[in-house]
């Protein structure tokens, strides 16, 4: 009797809560305010004081601008960013009207409604047909616009010029040539890794795969399908795995690496060459490798040839609750703008998304020239869909690469595994 | 039920005195459990959260996926194990420290409670970053006076595991011993003196007088450490770098976030909870209907 009264109540509570797990309602294409604050996200740095300067500067060319509007900047952590942009777009009220974001990230954003469309905007200024055609493709789901490029990462290999001279060796010309070389060089001096990658690298193993014209994914019609189990993906995935081998880049020591610390090896000098970006520029010339390297675009199939490198790159977009959406995109226009993005290149070395910015900055500054040489002969991107976020997250690509390397799998069974995940995802 | 209206305004009483409770055991309780079991029904990632794309009800979807994967089940197993060695481990380092403890000397005993105390306050993100450094390949402590340059403990499978499984006994060693020592000191004299005087051996008074003793303190730990141990996240996502090279050293807690909760599957990941709920009742059930099984009150 008793219990059944319990029951009675239990189930009567429950019917009173929601049946559903709550949703925001998707966020009110907003208004278009020209006065009050508007509030811009931006990443936190390692040095971000040279950031915050030009970022300073902007704002106050702005707000001399327009009258009545502030611009409140806030710098938000880089490894968190996924949680901060989930939670603005859950909750509108809390949302920012200008954010940066990577350009991985946008297909994620976009399918979760927190980006406004501003095809109309950035189509019709001017300089964005300057832009890189392949940056310009990064900020665009579904043929709509989304953001604009503020700047754009690109990786190249670095190599110790005292160690080739003095073992005589020219740097690679071919992908095919890498591996023979970087073993020559670890034999010759045990103490160094003949190239220092990782595991973990993706994007310093993409190129490999590019190079030999496979793809991690085809599409059609909008539905993507893997790839990366097809021959060419896999003479790819063959020949960078072959560098985590114990007389190149030993697994135990390399295969946990990702991107920082592969470079990190470089800098600290125990390594002969590395995948780089230009954003990575910086630091090695402040290490124990400093003026004692250079760097060459990383070969392809034939000598010539430039390995298509991933287009990383940073954007800068509207979210879709913002209530200043004229300011919030002129604000953009003049942060991603190419009198911004020379002063950024300035400050921060990030490398501008303008083409005929780029040319004029690789013939002042040569150093750059191995990253603007390697983006015009083109980049790549990955699949642009929400379901490569989950992918990422679900570290697909660097398990099959540590799968490859410890050897619990070869490549053809680490490939196929790979591919199964990825269709898991695209198909979801 | 029999009872009378004294019994039933009896009973109204205790209600009323027990409602706060209640109340707040279920807010902090039960709600958010029955949230995670609604939520594992559906499809639910950033866009429907966000309100981007309508929902959509799975039903068992997100566990047929789940129990259908053989990786959840070589993860599920991997945890078991693994919990499993921490628990052990952790039980016998502390029983055997916490009677160390009433046999040393007062400064001993001080010092010894110090040095736990210290690995027990020590958050669990910066206990395994120092013991990353110490095991450092290169440069760590542990290699330089081993002699062995170069060895890669996060390397191998094996390895890996048995630092993080040292590392989890070493943070959670000092509630065990400190709970078992104020069960061992809250012995009364008198029924020790009792067992010598009647000629029993250190062993025998060991067995049948102290362990029944502290039976009830035992089981709070053992479940404690159980719960802890199978729920491990920090240490193994820090540890390893998430999990691994190429995910070998997965556990469920860390497994349900890499798939689900970072990769936007809120669903999915809600399935995993309830997973996890489900295997960790069912494990404390089962201690403690073997436990009353042998005879004992709890």
């Amino acid at each position: 009797m008793r219990k059944s009264r319990w029951l009675a109540g239990i189930a009567a509570a429950v019917s009173l809560a929601a049946c559903a797990p709550v949703q925001s309602g998707p966020a009110q294409p907003a208004g278009d305010e020209r006065t009050g604050q508007l509030r811009v996200w931006l990443f936190d740095e390692v040095n971000r004081a040279a950031k915050e300067k030009v970022v300073q500067e902007a704002v106050a060319e702005f707000q001399g601008k327009h009258q009545g509007v502030t611009v409140d900047v806030q710098y938000i952590q880089v490894q968190s960013r996924a949680e901060r942009f989930k939670a603005a777009f859950s909750d509108p009220a809390s949302a920012p009207d200008v954010a940066e974001f990577g350009n991985t990230d946008l297909a994620g954003y976009v399918s979760a409604g927190g980006l406004a469309d501003i095809s109309g905007e950035a189509l019709n200024w001017e300089d964005v047909h300057d832009v890189l055609p392949a940056a310009l493709d990064a900020t665009k789901v579904d043929k709509k616009v989304y953001a604009i490029p503020w700047y754009i990462g690109v990786r190249a290999l670095y190599y110790r010029t005292d160690v080739f001279t003095e073992l005589g060796v020219k740097p690679p010309s071919t992908l095919d040539e890498i591996a023979p070389l970087a073993r020559r060089i670890r034999a010759a001096k045990p103490d160094l890794l003949g190239i220092s990658v990782g595991g973990k690298y993706t994007y310093g193993a993409l190129p490999f795969v590019w190079g030999e014209g496979g793809e991690l994914a085809t599409s059609l019609n909008g539905k993507f399908t893997a790839a990366i189990d097809s021959p060419q993906a896999k003479a790819g995935v063959a020949k960078y795995t072959e560098l985590l081998r114990d007389d190149i880049c030993p697994p135990a020591q390399c295969a946990g690496n990702g991107g920082d610390a592969s470079v990190e090896a470089f800098r600290a000098g125990k390594a002969a060459m590395t995948i780089g970006g230009d954003f990575n520029r910086r630091s090695v010339d402040a290490s124990a490798a400093a003026g004692k390297y250079a760097v060459v675009p990383l070969p392809g199939k034939a000598p010539g040839v430039i390995a298509p490198a991933f287009g990383g790159g940073n954007l800068l977009g509207l979210l879709s609750g913002t209530k200043h959406r004229s300011l919030a995109f002129e604000f953009t226009q003049l942060l991603a703008g190419k009198q911004y993005q020379r002063k950024m290149f300035d400050a921060m070395g990030n490398l501008p998304t303008f083409s005929g910015l780029q040319r004029e900055l690789a013939d002042s500054v040569p150093a750059i020239k191995p990253f603007t040489d390697t983006l015009a002969s083109g980049v790549k991107f990955v699949p642009n869909t929400p379901a490569w976020a989950k992918i990422d997250a679900q570290a697909v690509v660097p398990t099959m690469l540590q799968e490859v390397a410890r050897g619990t799998k070869d490549v053809d069974a680490a490939t196929k595994s790979a591919a199964d995940a990825m269709n898991a995802a695209f198909g979801s | 039920m029999t009872a009378g209206p004294a019994a039933r305004g009896q009973g109204r009483t205790a209600l009323g005195y027990l409602a706060p409770a209640l109340l707040v055991l279920g807010a902090l309780l039960a709600y958010p459990v029955y949230q995670l079991v609604v939520i594992s029904l559906f499809d639910y990632g950033q866009e429907q959260v966000s309100g981007g794309a309508p929902l959509e009800f799975l039903g068992a979807g997100n566990y047929e996926e789940l129990l259908g994967s053989a990786r959840f089940w070589e993860v599920l197993a991997q945890t078991v194990g693994f919990a499993a060695v921490c628990v052990v481990t952790t039980l016998v380092v502390g029983a055997a420290l916490a009677v160390l403890a009433t046999r040393v000397r007062p400064w001993a005993r001080m010092c010894l409670f110090l040095a736990a105390l210290g690995a027990w306050a020590t958050p669990a993100v910066a206990g395994s970053t120092i013991w990353l450094f110490l095991f450092d390949a290169n440069f760590g402590l542990v290699n330089h006076l081993l002699g062995l340059d170069g060895f890669s403990w996060t390397y191998g499978k094996w390895t890996a595991f048995g630092l993080v499984a040292a590392q989890v006994v070493w943070c959670s060693f000092p509630f065990v011993m400190i709970t078992l020592y104020a069960g061992i000191r809250a012995i009364p004299g008198e029924v020790l003196e009792a067992a010598a005087l009647d000629g029993a051996s250190t062993w025998r008074t060991a067995r049948s007088v102290v362990l029944p003793l502290l039976r009830p303190i035992l089981v709070v730990v053992t479940i404690q450490s159980v719960i802890w141990d199978f729920k491990v996240f920090t240490q193994i996502y820090v540890m390893t770098g998430g999990g691994g090279i190429a995910g070998q050293n997965l556990v469920l807690n860390v497994f349900a976030y890499q798939q689900a909760f970072a990769a936007s599957e809120y669903g999915l990941g809600a399935a995993i909870g309830v997973v996890m709920t489900v295997v960790l009742l069912a494990v404390t059930l089962f201690y403690l209907r073997a436990l009353r099984r042998s005879g004992e009150e709890l």
